[in-house]
């Protein structure tokens, strides 16, 4: 495209085997307004992250203004004018906007004493909320701000660094409409003063409005680009998906039982105005699927007993139950692989044998006291059946691959009897084959009669893995889909918030 | 018994070896006999102390404790009369209630173990002090309770009781907390909390036992400790024993990141702190400089002994390598 200040040729990542971003060509010409989506692992952070200098492309070349380079880094990044609006802000919660505006540049006096100028510093800053007509002021303190306000603070940063390409990711993922419309509003003021803009989002609506061009990534590549007047919904969708999914999909080995699970408008802390409804079956798999941030962790940590459940009512086996802790829902058969295996899953520095004891430790001993021959035993079981791969049940946790921690996250809830079993994002930053071992052992699972419920952003897993799937989106269920129904554009859009009828 | 134990052990062996080359003195029965009796007086609270070191949190409210329970106790039994057992019972008490309220602060109220424990510092002594009104509480003369006092300040065989009592509290607690399935809860709440939570541990629970275990180990020495002065005033009693018991968890092993830390280690950080002291009036040492030697003497081990694990780790991390590949 004319006039482009800044291109990306040919951009390839590869990390450790695995192509993150293959043959990648984007331009950005003054105030443009691009979007940008693809699913869960398409490469847009990847792809956000060499534009903004905190990793390296494995091949291709940037330029900037003419000049070609390998390679940039933070500073060179932000010398050329561009800023970030992170998903997760950076902003420091004890100081006020025009603090944390200036922060490190701030305007002094006094010589070596370097002292603040403050007069000056919220002097500079006023312009620049005028320029977004936000209704903070320099003096207000960010703890006091909402989500929303937040968000427009960032983009407060990125304009007072004369930024000519503002890079939001995700920015309205926690806005309200109304908040959204007036995010919206910025970015064409934004766009009328000739800064550029790329905009991901996984709100399709939000592009169709306001992007001049929207890049579709699948798989590391860019695999279209619409032009203004091409720019819906389906042709989004279409783009993004494209692979046959099914083929990995094993079936029950009986028709599933009555539901084991059941939870009727349930509310959590992080949707409180929404309610979930869902049930699992006896023996079967239910995906649950939704984007990041939909609400889904926070559904499990709910059922588990971690955070509250602010209304609704959770049933077992068609029995009400009540849980209010890990404890509670542990003594019901109830068990949570949880989505951060390092910091819940297990303790890295005690032993695989420790760590598969650690719920059931009162089984491993008699009179209180612990009997560690039993522990090693049966961790050792647990070690054979799921095949941890480790010399010894003595081996710390950390001494582990993510697929081998995964196991013995696995082999704790394995030692007793699990009626129901909650896999928060069970292979993130597993390797394939040690995916593939777990597959197994969840189908494994439910043919012995368990009810898995399956949280996952993996496309392919969601699909290729569960014998029926609800998907999430905004903290509520937008939809369930039965194996027939399975396909990545169905969900997709529920996953997005549409109906597929 | 882990190698950081061996090592602090060949190093109490090195320093008792000098002193008594330089001094034969160290060696002689009263010497040890006195040694002993220090040890265990310091050593039962220090071990409660390690209890809470290792969920992660501290206890700074120790000297205070010995002190408020120390004249609470004299005037129970002196001043009223009260039969001694009964008044042991009810400082026993007292302890639990105060290790109770200060782990329900840090668990339900969220609030740091420092600031709870250093509040608990102030008040307890602001309370001692009060409760006498700044005067001595002790025994007067002709007062006397054979029973008692044979069983915390009588020797056996030339053994202080106090050291008895020490290591029968160190092998029980050494069951609790290396073989018992609390003992294994709180070393995993000391490691990660959160994933203690995860896998089913009534984490609160856990803490809370681990501040009330403390404070009734402390409530023993408080009544070890007005038995071996026999006069309490209220204002320097005690002074600075919480940082005795956090010095002798931390030469011990325990970590104040929590997750760490054992029995022995602690018992034997408490005999090279007592081992220290002897060393300065032995050696005719200024005793001004008693803190300073202390003080050094636990910067150069925990700092040696940081270094030592760093490089084991080093080339347990190579062997590992190699053995994988």
């Amino acid at each position: 495209m004319a006039g482009a200040f800044f291109r990306l040729i040919d951009i390839a990542k590869s990390y450790a085997g695995v192509q993150a971003l293959q043959g990648v060509n984007f331009a950005v010409s003054p105030g443009e307004v691009i979007g940008l989506v693809g699913e869960n692992g398409a490469g847009k952070s990847t792809l956000m992250n060499i534009i903004g200098g905190v990793i390296e492309p494995s091949s291709g070349i940037v330029e900037i203004d003419g000049v070609q380079r390998k390679s940039l880094t933070v500073l060179e990044s932000m010398g050329a004018g561009i800023a970030f609006v992170h998903q997760e802000l950076n902003l420091f919660d004890n100081l006020d906007v025009a603090s944390n505006v200036y922060i490190g540049r701030e305007p002094l006096y006094g010589g070596p004493f370097r002292l603040v100028n403050r007069k000056k510093l919220n002097a500079d800053v006023q312009p620049l909320l005028n320029r977004l007509g936000v209704d903070f002021k320099p003096e207000t303190m960010v703890s006091d701000m909402s989500i929303a306000q937040r968000q427009l603070l960032e983009i407060v940063k990125a304009l007072s660094l004369n930024s000519r390409l503002v890079i939001m990711d995700e920015p309205t993922s926690s806005l309200t409409l109304i908040e959204t419309d007036r995010l919206l509003n910025v970015v064409a003021g934004l766009k009328a003063s000739g800064v550029s803009v790329i905009f991901i989002s996984h709100r399709l609506n939000e592009l169709t409005k306001c992007a001049d061009r929207v890049v579709v990534l699948r798989d590391g590549r860019v695999v279209g680009a619409l032009a203004k007047a091409e720019i819906s919904h389906g042709a989004m969708i279409k783009l993004m998906i494209g692979r046959d999914l099914k083929a990995l999909y094993v079936p029950p080995a009986a028709k599933p039982g009555e539901a084991v699970l059941k939870i009727s408008d349930v509310r959590t802390t992080a949707y409180p105005t929404q309610t979930v409804s869902l049930s699992v079956r006896q023996g079967e798999i239910l995906g649950l699927a939704g984007l990041v941030g939909a609400g889904r962790t926070e559904l499990a940590r709910a059922i588990f007993g971690i955070d509250p459940l602010l209304a609704g009512s959770v049933a077992l086996n068609g029995k009400a139950i009540h849980v209010d802790s890990p404890r509670q829902a542990i003594s019901h058969g109830i068990f949570l692989v949880p989505e951060d295996r390092k910091r819940c899953g297990l303790l890295l520095d005690i032993s695989i044998a420790e760590n598969i004891a650690l719920p059931n430790m009162k089984a491993c001993a008699s009179s209180g006291l612990v009997n560690d021959s039993v522990v090693a035993a049966n961790a050792e079981q647990q070690r054979e059946r799921l095949h941890i791969r480790a010399p010894s049940v003595d081996q710390e946790g950390s001494s582990l691959s993510g697929g081998n921690q995964q196991k013995v996250v696995l082999g704790k809830w394995l030692a007793m009897n699990p009626r129901v079993l909650i896999c928060d994002e069970p292979t993130r930053g597993v390797d394939v084959g040690a995916k593939s071992e777990l597959y197994e052992m969840l189908r494994g699972l439910a043919d012995a009669g368990v009810a898995i419920l399956m949280i996952s952003s993996d496309m392919e897993e969601v699909i290729g893995v569960s014998d029926r799937i609800a998907v999430m989106h905004e903290g509520m269920i937008s939809g369930f889909l039965e194996r027939a129904e399975f396909s990545e554009h169905n969900v997709l859009r529920l996953a997005v918030g549409e109906s597929i009828h | 018994m882990f190698k950081k134990d061996i090592g602090l052990l060949i190093l109490i062996l090195v320093v008792g070896t000098v002193v008594a080359v330089i001094n034969p003195l160290f060696l002689s029965a009263i010497n040890l006999g006195n040694t002993a009796n220090l040890v265990g007086l310091f050593g039962i609270f220090a071990i409660g102390q390690a209890f809470v070191i290792i969920t992660g949190g501290i206890e700074l409210s120790v000297g205070s404790i010995i002190a408020l329970l120390g004249v609470l106790f004299v005037d129970l039994i002196v001043g009223h009369e009260m039969a001694w057992p009964l008044a042991l019972v009810i400082m026993l008490g007292i302890g639990a209630v105060i290790g109770l309220i200060h782990g329900l602060l840090v668990t339900r109220m969220h609030m740091q173990p420092f600031i709870v424990t250093l509040c608990g510092l102030l008040i307890y002594r602001g309370a001692a002090r009060f409760y006498t009104q700044d005067g001595t509480a002790g025994f007067g003369f002709g007062v006397s309770f054979p029973q008692l006092e044979w069983l915390t300040t009588g020797r056996t065989f030339g053994v202080p009781h106090s050291f008895m009592a020490l290591i029968f509290i160190a092998c029980l607690m050494w069951v609790v907390l290396h073989r018992s399935v609390f003992g294994r809860y709180l070393y995993a709440v000391g490691k990660n909390e959160e994933a203690a939570r995860y896998s089913g541990i009534r984490t609160n629970r856990v803490i809370i036992a681990a501040y009330i275990i403390s404070a009734i180990l402390t409530a023993i020495s408080a009544i070890f400790f007005a038995m071996y002065t026999r006069s309490i005033s209220p204002s320097s009693h005690g002074n600075f024993y919480e940082l005795y018991a956090i010095a002798a968890a931390v030469l011990g092993g325990c970590s104040l990141r929590g997750g760490e830390g054992s029995i022995v280690g602690v018992v034997l950080g408490t005999v090279l702190l007592q081992v220290l002291q002897n060393l300065v009036n032995l050696l005719g040492i200024p005793s001004s400089l008693n803190f300073a030697v202390m003080g050094s003497v636990i910067l150069i081990g925990v700092l040696a002994d940081q270094q030592f694990a760093e490089y084991r780790k080093r080339k347990s991390e190579v062997a590992g390598r190699i053995s994988t590949a």
